[in-house]
């Protein structure tokens, strides 16, 4: 894959987290719809062993959600396209 | 089906932890000996658009959504170890800094979505691609993989919670295989439109095996292009 390709992967990787992430869907994912459905969902309230800087995509101070989850996309999608690089990289000089 | 923190007991997450933190290790060794030049971008760009696709929730049926986890589309491009890291790593992201899943149960959640959908879903790709050949049977395969992907790592998830006591396994296990035998078609659409795509513009791109890859893929050298090194 050369740069330009690149380029382009990551254009449309940003584009789908600033510009489709505010209309996905808040609906239960499989996951919490059975564990609601199971009556255990509750154990998983307020048992969080960490606190992440970025909550559930919502950015602490800013009150809109939409731009809150655009915002914590694209800057998530920029950050993980530097790890997925750089992970890759890593692992290209040690196993040569 | 991220798992959050409060639904394992400690002997299963500790066991997940060790189980899977092997299991990457092991990933991590075999993709650095696969890793091409050619691949170091492909990796950066399929793990930022997998991120950005996992929190397209997309609604399926009853008031309940799903995302894509892509594994196994991860896997059809990088291969399986190079796909596993890549799911491992987003997860772990997703963790850290987005509170997307327990730390406890990070280990569980890379187990059933990084290690066994990836790995797993990348095993059923080869065999159904191998068997039908050409261009059909690597869309056929990656389709089908994909959802037994999802399918497989909600059991394993739902085994996790009934090894915890969570939930009697008698109940948890047919409801979360049912729910995500739905998403998991989502996720066989996604990863089959990106695969078939991907197979008709840049076919150099999707992973060949070792030694049998043009026979797999029923790709000539001449439908390759030359590759640009970046």
């Amino acid at each position: 894959m050369g740069k330009r390709d690149a380029i382009m992967g990551l254009a449309v990787a940003l584009a789908i987290a600033l510009l489709l992430s505010p209309f996905a869907s808040s609906w239960p994912d499989g996951l919490e719809r059975v564990a609601k459905d199971l009556g255990f969902f509750e154990k998983g309230e307020g048992a969080e062993v960490l606190k992440a800087p970025i909550p559930d995509y919502k950015i602490p101070g800013l009150d809109s959600e939409g731009v809150s989850t655009a915002l914590s996309g694209t800057l998530g999608t920029l950050a993980m396209f530097g790890i997925g690089f750089g992970v890759a990289r890593l692992m290209r000089r040690k196993g040569q | 089906m991220h798992i959050p923190d409060g639904f394992l007991s400690t002997t299963t997450w500790v066991s997940a932890w060790t189980v899977s933190a092997g299991g990457l290790g092991c990933c991590l060794r075999q993709a650095g000996r696969a890793m091409k030049d050619r691949m170091v971008p492909l990796m950066g760009v399929l793990s930022a658009f997998i991120f950005a696709a996992q929190m397209i929730n997309f609604p399926v049926m009853g008031g309940t959504s799903g995302h894509l986890l892509g594994g196994v589309l991860a896997a059809v491009l990088l291969g399986p170890w190079a796909g596993a890291v890549v799911i491992a790593s987003v997860l772990i992201f997703q963790c850290l800094v987005f509170q997307d899943g327990g730390l406890t149960a990070l280990g569980a959640n890379i187990l059933n979505m990084a290690l066994v959908g990836t790995l797993g879903g990348y095993f059923i790709y080869r065999v159904i691609a191998k068997l039908l050949g050409g261009r059909k049977g690597i869309v056929t395969g990656a389709v089908t993989a994909a959802w037994f992907s999802v399918v497989a790592a909600a059991s394993l998830c739902a085994l996790q919670l009934a090894l915890s006591g969570t939930s009697p396994l008698g109940l948890v296990l047919p409801a979360m295989a049912a729910v995500h035998a739905v998403i998991g078609i989502g996720e066989g659409m996604i990863t089959g439109l990106i695969v078939g795509f991907i197979l008709k513009t840049r076919p150099d791109l999707i992973y060949q095996g070792q030694g049998i890859g043009s026979r797999v893929s029923g790709l000539g050298p001449q439908a390759m292009e030359p590759v640009k090194e970046m």
